[in-house]
Parts: C-alpha cells; structure tokens; sequence
C-alpha cells in the first residue's frame, strides 16, 4: 500500500504548495488548411481546430478530478500562421486571427498560440504580412497569442527582423493602450524558439512537428521553495542542489502521468513534458523566492545568477529522470509581473534589467513580462531584443523579449493586467539611441561553435 | 467528530466503491484517516464520487480528497 507520507505530502504539495500542472496544450498542424482563398482557408482552420480539440476541456478536467491535481489552463498550439498565409492570394491576415478566437472561445480554451512567423534567416511569403498585421491581430482578439523567431545559433540573427519587432511591439502595446497595453504581453520575439513549446504566449507547432500532439507544462515553485524552506541553515549548496533535484522529480512525475492520462483518452499521442518552473502572481509561487530561500537577501542582488544558474540545472536533472519526453523551455521562469517576489524586488529597485539580462543567460527562457517605459523608441527596443537575441544564439540556448512598453506611463508608475498575468513597475532603461545599429539592417553571421573559452 | 467513517464509507457503498483498508493517525496535529478503496466495479464516474464526498466534507467541515493511488505511485516510486 501506498505509504501515508507519500499521500499526506502529495496533499500538502497540492493545497498549501500551489503544485498544479500548469497547462495541457495540444499542438495541431494547419498545413493542411492551406488554400488560395483565405476565406475558405479560415474556413478549414475553424472547423479543423474544433474538431480535434472539442474534448479537450472537459478531458483535462475530468484528468483533475481523478487524480485531484489542479490543471490551470488546456490550451492549443498550431502551426505558424505565415506558413498558412503565404498561398493566400490577397486578403487582410487578421482574418486568420480572428478565426483562431473563435475557434478558442468555442472550444472553451484561454489561449491560442500560433499566430506567428519564423525569420530567423530571412522572409518568406506571408512572413511580413503577417508580422505587420499582428498589432491589430493582438488588439483585435482576445485569446490569440503571437511570436517570431528573429535568430538561431545555426543561422545568426535577422536584424531586419529585430528591427521590424522594435515597431512592432510599440504598437501592439499603443493599439491596446486602454487596455493596459496587453497586446505586447501576447506576443513575444524569440531566438532559438523551441517548436513544441506547451506556455503561452510562444507556443505554436513547429513544422518539424507530427500531426496532432499533447505537450504538457508542470509547474511548482512554491514546492521548490518549500522543499527548501525545510533544509537546515547549515545545509551547503551541493545539498540544496540535491533537495531542488528531488523536488522537480516528483514534479515532472505528476506532469508525466497528466500527459500519459491525456494522451491516451483523446486518442493523440505524447509529445512532451516541459519542466519549468513558471511562477504565479499568488503567495508562495514564486521563482524569485526560491533564490531568496538559498540566501539571497532580496532577488536581483549580487549572487542571483549564480543561484538561478544552479536551480536551472537542478530542475532539469530531476525532472529528465522523471519523463519519457522532456522538450520545449524546461527550466525556470523569470517573468517579472507574474512573480510576486520579482515584483518586489524590480519596485524596491533591486532587480534592474541589466540584471535580468545577465539572469537569463542561465535561465530557460529571456526577458519576460518587464514593463518599460511608454516613451521607449522602437530602436531601444529593438536593441533590447537584439542584446537578449545575442545571448540565446552564443549559448544555443532559447532567449525571449517580451516587453511591455506602457504606454502614457514613465518609470515608477505601475502597470495591472490582473490574473495570471499580474502587475509590475515601469522599469528603468537607457535612452541613448542604438537606431544606427539597428538600422544597419542585414544578418548577424552565426557565431562559432567550437574554439570555445 | 462521531460519524466521519460511518458517513463517507456509506457514501462509497452507494457508488459500489469496495473500501479495502483504513488507517487513522493523527499527524502535525491534524486528524487523518485514509481510505483505500477499490473503484474496479464502481458504479457512475470517479468524478461523480469525487463532488459527492467533497459535498460530506463541506457539510462536515473537514477536508476529504479523492485521488487515484496512480498520482501517488508515479510520484513517489521509480
């Protein structure tokens, strides 16, 4: 029989931890929906999408009741709209949004993540239409998320690409200025995207991908750093190591069982389990509280990275062990407005940028949900993405931006999107212009792989 | 509490769930009882059974979770 601690720590874990899975998100290829009519186009991605994702809901709940593990959100993944855009002959592409809304909103999920472009090495047809309809696309729908991959370690960095997003973010954010300027909190501009990545706003279904999948994403920071909050003073950093290791085993043990038990009821196969640490607004679930666990007096202070360099590793050598399947970001979040103890520390003015920078050259993911300065140019931020791209593409690693330039507001002044999405500090940046660099255009050649010190 | 196992045994009767073993402790100073039951020729949904005991408890005023062994299993063994 099962051993009562074993059951009593699974409950403690559930209800006071905050440990859930975080999201069942099924992948769907669309490349199948193509056709030169984008009406009869949208037509066919509606009725696709509705069709294999009709259960998805309820299966996911009915998986929560069985096994009484919250599962936050079911969401879906399709492939790049650009891809299905580009035999299109003519018409507007938020047409291709706004069917994915519908499609979402009808079969009951919170996000739908795809409406993207890959442009790491150069445009393709639809690529700029699609990019340059996305602010309306975001300011137009509800549940549609978007994202371009402008680098990669094989291929170097698109400038001209970085250079279209700095615009391009600013006006997603100006579009939905009376929304709190959500519309650049759905969209995120990668380097090295992963193509079957289950968290939103990045997800979408990669072309390498299969015809339908079911990735799912754990979460549980609050158990990481409850786990830790256990460990004795004394307890030296290999131990702590050992303790997060434990920890993101039973984690990803849960999130691979959710995936199996999803797997095979909707009759689609496993891709993969995600094991990342992705924090919540709510007390407790929180990253920047796992490195305030290890001794850091406040998150962003001298010593952060090396923490956060630690626990990323330590959450993926538990977590491998524990799934068939481990893929898409799997590591540990840094996203500043979704995390109560990043919250803390950028309005206490410990946490900076320059510092997240350097954080997320060993965390998972990049520059995540930071609030910036409404009066930023479109060259600062494309020099942002720029920076954070560059990191990704020396480390062959995934590198993010996703910004939010709050419009009207100045550093200090405070955004609040609510729900899962949080509320943070206008964050300080450097005015000097980079728009020379920027404007350069071209591509940043690969850099080398080996000869490396 | 009177009643407690009388209560959520008779609730599982009523789903043909056969209860297999029951341990009671008191552990961090909190009263648990855990039940193993066989839900192999149960009648209705898991999830049925699962609002149904979580209704006993609210009435009640104690916390009653339903979980498949399988979470706990895939959890805590290799």
């Amino acid at each position: 029989m099962v051993n009562v601690h074993d059951i009593l720590e699974t409950i403690t874990m559930i209800q006071d931890e905050n440990l859930d899975v975080r999201t069942i998100t099924m992948g769907i290829s669309l490349l199948d929906c193509c056709d030169p009519d984008i009406d009869k186009a949208c037509e066919k991605v509606y009725r696709k999408i509705t069709t294999l994702a009709k259960d998805l809901v309820k299966t996911g709940e009915d998986i929560e009741k069985q096994y009484g593990i919250p599962i936050i959100h079911k969401r879906i993944a399709v492939t790049p709209i650009a891809m299905i855009l580009a035999p299109c002959k003519g018409g507007d592409p938020v047409k291709f949004a706004l069917t994915l809304d519908r499609a979402a909103k009808d079969v009951g999920v919170n996000f739908i993540g795809g409406y993207s472009a890959l442009v790491h090495k150069g445009f393709a047809a639809g690529d700029v239409e699609l990019i340059e309809s996305i602010p309306r696309a975001l300011s137009a729908t509800e549940r549609v998320c978007s994202s371009v991959n402008i680098g990669s370690t094989k291929t170097g960095i698109n400038l001209d690409a970085v250079g279209m997003m700095g615009r391009i973010v600013k006006q997603a954010s100006e579009l939905t200025a009376d929304r709190d300027c959500i519309g650049s909190a759905k969209l995120v501009v990668f380097c090295n995207a992963p193509e079957d990545n289950p968290f939103m706003a990045g997800a979408f279904h990669g072309p390498g991908e299969p015809e339908c999948v079911i990735n799912v994403g754990v979460s549980g920071p609050g158990v990481v750093r409850a786990a830790l909050a256990k460990a004795p003073d004394n307890a030296n950093i290999t131990e702590i190591a050992e303790i997060v290791k434990k920890t993101a085993f039973k984690i990803t043990r849960m999130g691979q069982l959710v995936a199996n038990e999803a797997s095979r009821r909707l009759g689609v196969p496993f891709g993969i389990v995600d094991l990342s640490l992705a924090p919540t607004p709510a007390i407790g679930d929180s990253v920047a509280y796992i490195l305030e666990e290890m001794g850091l007096e406040q998150c962003g202070c001298h010593g952060t990275t090396a923490c956060l360099a630690l626990l990323n590793d330590a959450v993926k050598k538990g977590g491998v062990m524990a799934s068939s399947k481990v893929g898409g970001l799997s590591g540990a979040f840094i996203p500043v407005t979704e995390d109560a103890g990043m919250i803390a520390a950028a309005r206490a003015g410990t946490l900076s940028i320059e510092k997240l920078e350097a954080m997320t050259a060993v965390c998972s993911v990049g520059l995540d949900m930071i609030v910036i300065p409404g009066d930023a140019t479109p060259e600062i931020i494309a020099g942002i993405i720029a920076d954070e791209a560059a990191i990704g593409m020396v480390n062959f690693k995934t590198t993010a931006v996703r910004v939010i330039p709050a419009i009207g507001k100045k550093i200090g002044d405070e955004l609040e999107f609510g729900g899962l999405l949080g509320s943070g500090p206008v964050m300080k940046i450097r005015y000097q212009s980079p728009a020379k660099f920027i404007g350069r255009g071209g591509q940043i050649p690969a850099p080398l792989q080996s000869l490396k010190n | 509490m009177v009643g407690i196992l009388a209560k959520v045994s008779t609730s599982c009767a009523e789903y043909n769930a056969n209860v297999i073993e029951v341990t009671q402790s008191v552990l961090q100073d909190l009263f648990a009882m855990i039940m193993l039951v066989d839900i192999s020729g149960m009648k209705g949904e898991l999830s049925e059974m699962s609002d149904a005991m979580q209704k006993i408890g609210d009435e009640m005023g104690l916390s009653i979770h339903v979980m498949h062994e399988n979470i706990f299993n895939s959890m805590h063994r290799i």
